[in-house]
């Protein structure tokens, strides 16, 4: 991995954070070009793009919900958590990769960002009153 | 390719020349673990009807928080999606306790949320904003011990 590239693929990410493939090992050479984090599904929901690859600690469907609304195109379970048999299902069903690393978040998100994935910027525009 | 999951009850209610799709969902309070799949199914329908995925992710993330909004605070509610050539609209009602101050309630941040509400990863006083923020126009009326309702409505020639 270069610094500064603006991609990863799905494989480097996995072989940095040391993750495990809990579904989606067919889906590896997916680019990655950016990321969010956050406990917080409604934060999601508020600054997600299509894409984009989420760290999360939740480890119930609704990171899955979440993930397939917003068209994340991977979940990365911090802190060795994994997604409950309800969830990972979800995911088979919607071809979404799931992994999970035994890093904390701060510790996840720092390792990709200094290897050049870059997070997502401002929030979506307020659509309402225009 | 996506795959169904099994559906909550769905009725359908027009089909008139004007509407060219209207479906009503169910929407039971307390039902954590069906939680969210109504608003997946309107991704889906809304997939195949062929709306930008702009709109798609703007209806959905509004669905989906005031799904959660309905499976947190009421014993039922409904959500009814209408497409026309012109509007995508999402009603909302259930005989939640109503929302005291809707004007507090509109503030991020603010919440009443239980710790059971929180571990789902909702309840941190982002859903009415966040329905807000993808929709054109936004209504909300709530009566306290009644119940509250909603109108989101996106226009389909913006794709925001």
């Amino acid at each position: 991995m270069i610094s500064g590239d603006p991609k990863m693929t799905l494989k480097e990410i996995q072989e940095l954070l040391q993750a495990e493939v809990i579904i989606g090992h067919d889906r590896l050479g997916e680019e990655i070009t950016s990321a969010g984090a956050s406990d917080l599904m409604s934060d999601v929901l508020a600054f997600g793009k299509p894409g984009i690859l989420l760290l999360t600690g939740l480890s119930n469907s609704q990171s899955v919900r979440t993930a397939n609304i917003i068209d994340a195109k991977a979940i990365i379970y911090v802190r060795g958590k994994k997604p409950d048999q309800e969830g990972i299902e979800l995911a088979k069903g919607r071809n979404i990769p799931l992994l999970t690393t035994q890093f904390m978040m701060y510790t996840a998100c720092g390792l990709l960002f200094t290897h050049g994935l870059k997070g997502i910027g401002a929030p979506r525009a307020n659509h309402s009153h225009e | 390719m996506a795959s169904r999951e099994s559906a909550l009850p769905v009725q359908t209610i027009a089909m008139s020349d004007e509407n060219i799709f209207s479906q009503r969902f169910e929407i039971r309070g307390g039902d954590f673990s069906n939680a969210g799949k109504t608003s997946t199914s309107i991704k889906d329908i809304l997939q195949e009807i062929g709306i930008d995925p702009s709109i798609i992710i703007r209806a959905s993330i509004a669905s989906y928080e005031a799904e959660m909004n309905v499976v947190m605070y009421a014993q039922r509610g409904s959500l009814t999606l209408s497409v026309t050539p012109e509007k995508l609209h999402l009603r909302l009602e259930d005989d939640g306790p109503g929302i005291e101050n809707i004007e507090l309630a509109m503030k991020e941040g603010f919440s009443t949320a239980t710790e059971k509400m929180r571990e789902m990863g909702f309840g941190a006083g982002m859903g009415l904003p966040n329905i807000k923020r993808n929709a054109d126009k936004f209504e909300i009326f709530s009566e306290r011990g009644k119940g509250t309702s909603l109108d989101v409505t996106i226009f389909l020639d913006k794709t925001g």
